[in-house]
């Protein structure tokens, strides 16, 4: 009996079904996580999201064929039955289910196991074989929780405007920004929003998902009629012609790499907020503990140390390579 | 302990020099004094001695955070710091801690006295109180090694505008060997007179490199030029019938050269020199390696005392006849220095580094030329009317230094770096071809900008071949220009020769791997510069 998902160049693929997840290179039918550069890629014959995905794919691959799926909807693809499941990292991710003759693989792409209030929670699916990330697979990274973070961050916004400064946070437009501005607290000031956030923005909120107001930062807008904003803003955005028309300003990044001080004072301008989409040490455990699975394959993050750890407390662990992660610590995501 | 995590973070969390001056006045203020002693202490690196060992340290880390030690020493490179890699790993404390940072230091002194059961359990229970800053803190004093964004410059700024003293007078105060666990603040500060410690040297003044051509500085007649020694920058006080020897880091090295213990025979007491300590051959200075030989030894044998003399080549006059002479002009000041050494006798160990003359920028500029063959690295400019300055200012003095030595090499090994460029891949080795071999002659960590050091992190995790610890052996690809002050026959290294200041001046994207250097090239450099 062949393997239910093997590993081939274009990507991790399902011969039973003949499909791929997540895959790097252009192929027939691709099964996509979520909407993030590295995992959906242009090029693919066709596409099959969750619903909640969808949108965000569309508006950043163009005219493109999506199928969608419901979490927790059965599939019968081929040979293989698939679904998707929550997997917490941004609205719309999934974790791929894919059963074939009674062997269970889970793909679990970029998940965070705790509850950010704007994606569906995080849910364990029992497998045999898991697929896991390692972005944040060191010990040293461990996550507050999200109210505590969100108490740092409006201290912060309030002191700027107290002292007459924007407040610039630097973050990742599809995901990350969004859940900050649901930890935001509007009283403090107007949320203004770089032109590449507004737009993802805009498509969520016609799909339904409730966001706080928002204006967006174009060319025309009047820098003086904002006192005391906070502008959400990619990191790439930080500090160019278009922030320096702020005036006087403070900057932030929010991500989880802000929680070693060497990262943080080489990424950030004056302050780095700890709040990551992907699940922290402790999350990643338990989220593969919790799978009941025997074999684990680690991609993405520090895999050789991750999958000697998990050996080492008596997994069966594998490096996976992948071409996913572009979450690396001198990249805008994570 | 709270207060000095404030005033930590206060200034952690800022890149703007006035908000860490704020911050940093505020707590000269109000915090006790003795805890304002040590914070200047610490952040003039006066730290006190380390009172555990860091294996002990990784050990006890990874046992109360329940993880392997390979695990704490995987995740150790990545952080990039101790200290902060036993703070991010342990679970958060227990209960809290009221206790200033004199305690923390005080129980730390204690702490070497006793055995280490004792030592361990203290150590795990400062862990169970402190907040992650503050555990990070106490870490740090624990590690030593206290570098945190904080200059001695922007401290003594601080300090200058808590206490209404000027900036210069501020600075001379934190000079020398002052121990903070004796020190109150009003006798460091306050009360005493700064001359009134025998030891306490100057602070330095300190040269920028000149910027374009020297033919900006304007008339040529303003100016007095003297070779740049590639010694030890130095201070010798002669003061209430002792000597002392400093150098330009503050270090008391008095011991390290007896020689100069005679140079109270020939000069009066009341007289202070700033000059570069160096090893003497027969007429002129040796290279930096005969000094190198007597660097970090305390005692020194009668051999390497014939071998490598140490003498100070002086040139400034900062005190004479107990009177400091800092705002007279140099012009005043080398003529008594030039009095003062003609009376010297050729053995004596101070000598008088001459002038170099010059009639035009262009002559100068070709004297500089022949720097190598002078043992110096280079010129100094100095404006003939200009005062003593305190610390690193420009106008006055300037640097002309020689360009220097390169080299293109190929980059064969890769090992990240520490603090701000942790999980960065910044140190590497460097090999040039003997034959169709790559044999490693140098390491480099300086030179790339932010931007480079990230692409050759991203291309070195995806081109490393084998992995040694923390260093990854890369496929040979990557061209560098290595740029070097000085080369020299080494039998330390496997290349045979060892260079000085080495750094990456370029990245040479344009060039093969072929066609870098080969140690035949090098080998030719050290025959000519050696």
């Amino acid at each position: 009996m062949s393997s239910a998902l093997t590993f081939t160049p274009a990507g991790i693929y399902c011969p039973a079904g003949d499909f791929y997840i997540d895959p790097w290179k252009p192929v027939d039918r691709a099964l996509i996580t979520h909407g993030h550069a590295d995992h959906a890629r242009w090029g693919m014959g066709s596409y099959l999201a969750t619903d909640t995905a969808a949108p965000v794919m569309r508006h950043r691959l163009g005219d493109v064929s999506i199928d969608t799926v419901a979490y927790g909807e059965t599939l019968t693809i081929g040979g293989a039955k698939v679904s998707f499941h929550p997997a917490g990292h941004v609205p719309g991710s999934a974790q791929i289910r894919v059963e074939v003759e009674g062997e269970v693989w889970v793909a679990s792409g970029d998940y965070k196991v705790v509850d950010d209030g704007l994606s569906t929670p995080f849910e364990p699916v029992k497998c045999h074989h898991f697929i896991t990330e390692s972005t944040f697979g060191l010990p040293v990274f461990r996550w507050q929780a999200q109210d505590v973070i969100a108490a740092q961050i409006n201290d912060w916004w309030a002191g700027c405007a107290a002292a007459g400064k924007t407040a610039f946070l630097g973050c990742y437009a599809l995901g990350k920004a969004q859940r900050l501005m649901s930890m935001l607290n509007p009283d403090i000031g107007p949320i203004l929003t770089h032109t590449a956030i507004e737009n993802t923005n805009a498509v969520m909120r016609t799909q339904g998902i409730a966001l706080v107001d928002t204006v967006q930062a174009g060319a025309d807008l009047v820098h003086k009629d904002h006192p005391g904003a906070l502008v959400l803003a990619p990191p790439s955005a930080l500090g160019s012609a278009w922030a320096r028309k702020f005036g006087a300003q403070e900057t932030a990044f929010a991500s989880g790499w802000m929680a070693v001080r060497g990262i943080r004072r080489r990424r950030a301008g004056d302050r780095g907020f700890v709040i990551s989409d992907h699940a922290d040490w402790s999350g990643l455990l338990c989220a593969i503990k919790d799978t009941e699975a025997e074999n684990i394959y680690v991609t993405h993050g520090y895999t050789d140390i991750f999958t000697r750890y998990l050996n080492d407390q008596g997994w069966n662990a594998q490096v996976l390579q992948t071409e996913f992660g572009g979450e690396d610590a001198e990249d805008e995501a994570a | 302990m709270k207060r000095f995590a404030a005033l930590f973070n206060a200034i952690d969390q800022s890149t703007k020099t006035t908000v860490k001056v704020a911050a940093l006045a505020a707590y000269f203020e109000e915090a006790p004094e003795e805890d304002r002693i040590w914070t200047i202490a610490i952040f003039s690196g006066r730290r006190p001695k380390r009172a555990v060992n860091t294996t002990r340290l990784r050990e006890w880390g990874a046992e109360v955070a329940g993880i392997p030690l390979w695990l704490f020493e995987e995740a150790y490179p990545i952080v990039g710091d101790l200290a902060e890699t036993i703070a991010l790993v342990l679970p958060p404390p227990k209960t809290d801690s009221d206790h200033g940072l004199t305690y923390w230091i005080n129980a730390l002194r204690d702490l070497a006295q006793v055995e280490e059961p004792e030592r361990k359990a203290f150590v795990l229970e400062a862990w169970a109180s402190l907040d992650p800053t503050q555990r990070f803190l106490f870490n740090k004093l624990l590690t030593g090694g206290f570098r945190i964004g904080v200059s001695q410059k922007l401290m003594t700024r601080a300090l200058a505008r808590a206490t209404g003293k000027d900036e210069p007078e501020m600075a001379h105060r934190l000079m020398g060997d002052w121990d903070p666990a004796t020190t109150t603040w009003a006798q460091l500060i306050e009360e005493d007179d700064p001359a009134a410690n025998a030891s306490r040297p100057y602070p330095f003044y300190l040269a920028y490199a000149v910027e374009g051509e020297p033919e900006s500085l304007g008339n040529p007649e303003d100016w007095q030029a003297e070779w740049k020694w590639d010694g030890i920058r130095g201070q010798l006080i002669l003061r209430d019938g002792a000597h002392y020897v400093w150098s330009r880091g503050e270090e008391l090295m008095t011991d390290r050269f007896p020689e100069l213990a005679r140079a109270r025979d020939f000069i009066p007491d009341g007289t202070v020199l700033d000059g570069e300590l160096l090893a003497w051959g027969d007429d002129a200075p040796q290279n930096f390696n005969a000094l190198q030989k007597r660097i970090g030894r305390k005692t020194v044998p009668k051999k390497l005392l014939t071998e490598a003399p140490v003498i100070l080549y002086a040139y400034d006059l900062l005190e004479w006849k107990g009177e400091d002479m800092r705002q007279t002009p140099l012009s005043e000041r080398r003529a008594t220095l030039k009095n003062l050494c003609k009376t010297l006798p050729t053995d004596a160990p101070v000598k008088l580094s001459p002038t170099v003359p010059f009639n035009n920028w262009q002559s100068l500029a070709d004297t500089r030329a022949a720097a190598r063959d002078a043992q110096a690295e280079g010129l100094m400019l100095k404006r003939k009317d200009s005062p003593y300055l305190t610390g690193r200012k420009k106008g006055d003095w300037w640097k002309w230094k020689l360009d220097p030595l390169t080299i293109d090499a190929v980059m064969i090994y890769a090992q990240s770096g520490h603090g701000r460029r942790a999980n960065l891949f910044t140190d590497f080795t460097f090999a040039v071809w003997k034959g169709n071999d790559l044999v490693p002659f140098t390491k480099a960590y300086s030179g790339l900008t932010d931007e480079e050091f990230r692409k050759i992190t991203a291309w070195v995790k995806k081109n490393t071949q084998q992995r040694f610890g923390p260093v990854r052996q890369v496929t040979p690809h990557h061209v560098f220009e290595i740029a070097f002050e000085g080369i020299q026959a080494s039998t330390r290294h496997k290349s045979g020769v060892a260079l000085r200041f080495p750094r990456m001046s370029r990245w040479r994207h344009d060039k093969p791997v072929q066609e870098a250097n080969s140690l035949d090239d090098l080998n030719e450099m050290l025959e000519i510069y050696g």
